[in-house]
């Protein structure tokens, strides 16, 4: 069975990777994961200096899902380079950075400074965080900013180098063709929905940004749908994610265009869900008759004459 | 740390919608120490979704136990177990309580369900050479779980049994008849009454460790959702399952939920 795949120039011995700001720097799971049966690991997003994050309440849980609004709380790049890389060097399989910052430079500042560096097969880049010159909205829901960005990116490095895309945008397709256009190699799609808790009884919200990111299950559907859009309209690899528990749920993903899969939230209620689901795809890829994993991307048996985004109005 | 199914050897209610689960786990019962918790998920379903985070209330030969109230979906379900189910365990996670230094005597200070940890801490306490008084404060009459600790200390709010106020009032009065010098104090229940407690030790110069109890989904570090902060320390916020959630009370600034 072919399992792996090609981007760029980095070889992935299989599809499933486990999401950005699920899976810590990797160290902490160790005696619980096999990381070594992952396709790579995104690391939590890594900007110039260490951020402190949003203070407590910063999750809530929802029906098949969570809120969260960690605020990108994370160690900062030295500190990450210094302290995490070593052991994440020693790891049978790829190591993706992510890359969140509050400014285009800041975005070159740390992916320059970790091209150098050995054992990091490719950057992943966080662009649903607050862009500061402008106000504090996301960059992510800029087509303009976010397109700048990979350029400017892409100009720093050989690396492959994958967008991750908000879905809080009304056309997600149209930031897939412009990071496309600007040289990216891959989007992730996609990163949490803004969503909101109340608790009635106090009338407050229930984490401290009153919003925050939704993921779980509870998201599957729109994913589902956003991974669709931009694989009807873009010819760009894709990393779909959201609310994957199970292998089923990933060869969904597949079939609607990803050529990978991300795990996230799932991994907070068992770490080595990634592992599951790789072996999961591979058994049932091999009960299918097939011979590459790669048969099931793009291979929904869906009519083509309902345009993605009006079918159902 | 482990992470599997446990078979559930029995559920029962030990005071007014307070139960004791218990499960069969050699690893957990050789390996656990006192303040650390398990992160249980209740079930296979989707919704209760995260797992819950319990403290280990004790353990005998195999056999593993957690209190807990039944407050909303999560402890429902576990309070519906029968002997033959399973739950699926994580764990032992968190840095214990240090019951090790040079005091001589232990202050055990609980509020509410704060007496999870009670029975496991005073076992290990005495077995280091220590003496043990146990303060358990509640409601009311009906809400104490009083069994397995030694000669509590009792106080009700209502008065319905022993001191009438809180437990940290109980304290104070008992303080004032027997001053300690030589003494520790761990504390767990309601964040209020934790810093109740905290001001109690520090005025009293006593070295005092709290357990906390926040919101939590991973509970092995992965996550970042269960910040405290931290006073006059260069990162602003410690994790509350991986640094915790023991904390020195001097170390962390609480917060009122
Ligand atoms: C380290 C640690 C150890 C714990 N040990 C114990 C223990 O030994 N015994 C015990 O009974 N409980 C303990 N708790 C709290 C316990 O985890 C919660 O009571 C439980 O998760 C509630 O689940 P539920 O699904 O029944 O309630 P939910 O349906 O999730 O919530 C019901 C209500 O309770 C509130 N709530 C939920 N979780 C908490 C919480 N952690 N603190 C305060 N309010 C909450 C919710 O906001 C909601 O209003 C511990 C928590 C931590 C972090
Ligand atoms: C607690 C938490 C922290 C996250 N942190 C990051 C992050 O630092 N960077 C990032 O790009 N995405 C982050 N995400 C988003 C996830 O990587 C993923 O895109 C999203 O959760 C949807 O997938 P899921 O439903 O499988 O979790 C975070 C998600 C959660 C739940
Ligand atoms: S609960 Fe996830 S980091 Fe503490």
């Amino acid at each position: 069975m072919k399992t792996g795949f090609t981007l760029r120039n980095v070889h992935f011995k299989n599809r499933v990777f486990v999401a950005s700001g699920t899976f810590g720097y990797g160290d902490e799971v160790q005696n619980l994961v096999e990381v070594g049966q992952l396709g790579g690991i995104m690391t939590k997003s890594l900007s110039w200096k260490p951020r402190d994050g949003n203070p407590p309440p910063r999750i809530a849980e929802t029906p098949s899902g969570m809120l969260n609004s960690i605020g990108l709380a994370n160690i900062g790049v030295h500190a990450f380079i210094e302290k995490k890389l070593p052991y994440l060097r020693t790891l049978d399989t790829c190591i993706i950075v992510n890359i969140a910052a509050s400014s285009v430079q800041e975005y070159c500042d740390v992916l320059g400074l970790l091209n150098e560096q050995e054992g990091i097969h490719g950057f992943e880049i966080n662009v649903s965080c607050p862009n500061v010159k402008e106000g504090g909205l996301s960059f992510g829901i800029d087509c303009d900013r976010t397109a700048e960005i990979t350029s400017r990116l892409r100009a720093l490095t050989e690396k492959p180098l994958i967008i991750k895309l908000t879905p809080n945008v009304t056309h997600i397709s149209r930031f897939a063709a412009a990071v496309k256009d600007a040289g990216a190699d891959a989007v992730s799609v996609m990163n949490t929905v803004i969503g909101m808790a109340v608790d009635a009884r106090t009338r407050k919200p229930r984490i401290s940004t009153t919003t925050g990111g939704l993921s779980g299950p509870a998201i599957k559907p729109i994913a589902l749908a956003k991974v669709y859009e931009v694989a009807q309209s873009v010819d760009i690899p894709i990393f779909g994610i959201g609310g994957i528990m199970t292998a089923e749920d990933a060869v969904e993903f597949l079939l609607v265009g990803a050529s990978a899969v991300q795990i996230g939230t799932a991994n907070f209620i068992d770490p080595s869900t990634g592992v599951t689901v790789a072996q999961g795809i591979e058994s049932f890829a091999r009960q299918q008759g097939l011979n590459d994993i790669g048969e099931l991307v793009g291979a929904l048996d869906a009519r083509r004459d309902f345009s993605v985004l009006q079918s159902w109005l | 740390m482990t992470l599997c199914n446990a078979d559930v050897t029995g559920v029962r209610e030990v005071a007014q919608g307070v139960y004791v689960l218990s499960f069969r786990n050699p690893e957990v019962a050789r390996t656990v120490l006192p303040g650390q918790f398990l992160n249980l998920r209740v079930h296979e379903g989707l919704d209760p979704f995260l797992r819950r985070p319990f403290s280990v209330y004790r353990v005998e030969k195999d056999v593993v136990e957690i209190i807990f109230q039944v407050i909303g979906k999560g402890t429902a379900i576990l309070a519906g177990k029968k002997r033959g189910d399973v739950v699926n365990i994580l764990g032992p996670l968190g840095v214990p309580f240090g019951i090790g230094g040079e005091f001589t005597k232990a202050i055990l200070i609980a509020g509410g369900l704060g007496i999870a940890p009670m029975p496991i801490l005073g076992e290990h306490l005495r077995k280091a050479g220590k003496r043990v008084e146990i303060f358990v404060g509640a409601r009311t009459v009906g809400q104490l779980a009083l069994h397995h600790l030694k000669s509590p200390h009792v106080a009700t709010d209502d008065g319905s049994r022993g001191f009438h106020g809180t437990v940290v009032a109980l304290v104070e009065s008992y303080f004032k008849e027997h001053p300690q010098t030589d003494a520790k104090v761990f504390a767990c229940g309601p964040t209020r009454m934790l810093e109740a407690v905290s001001r109690f030790a520090q005025a009293s110069f006593l070295p005092c460790e709290l357990s906390l109890e926040g919101e939590m989904a991973c509970g092995i570090g992965i996550c970042q959702g269960c910040p405290v902060e931290r006073i006059n320390a260069e990162r602003r916020y410690a994790l509350v399952c991986t640094e915790g959630p023991t904390f020195d009370c001097t170390t962390i600034r609480l917060r009122e939920a």
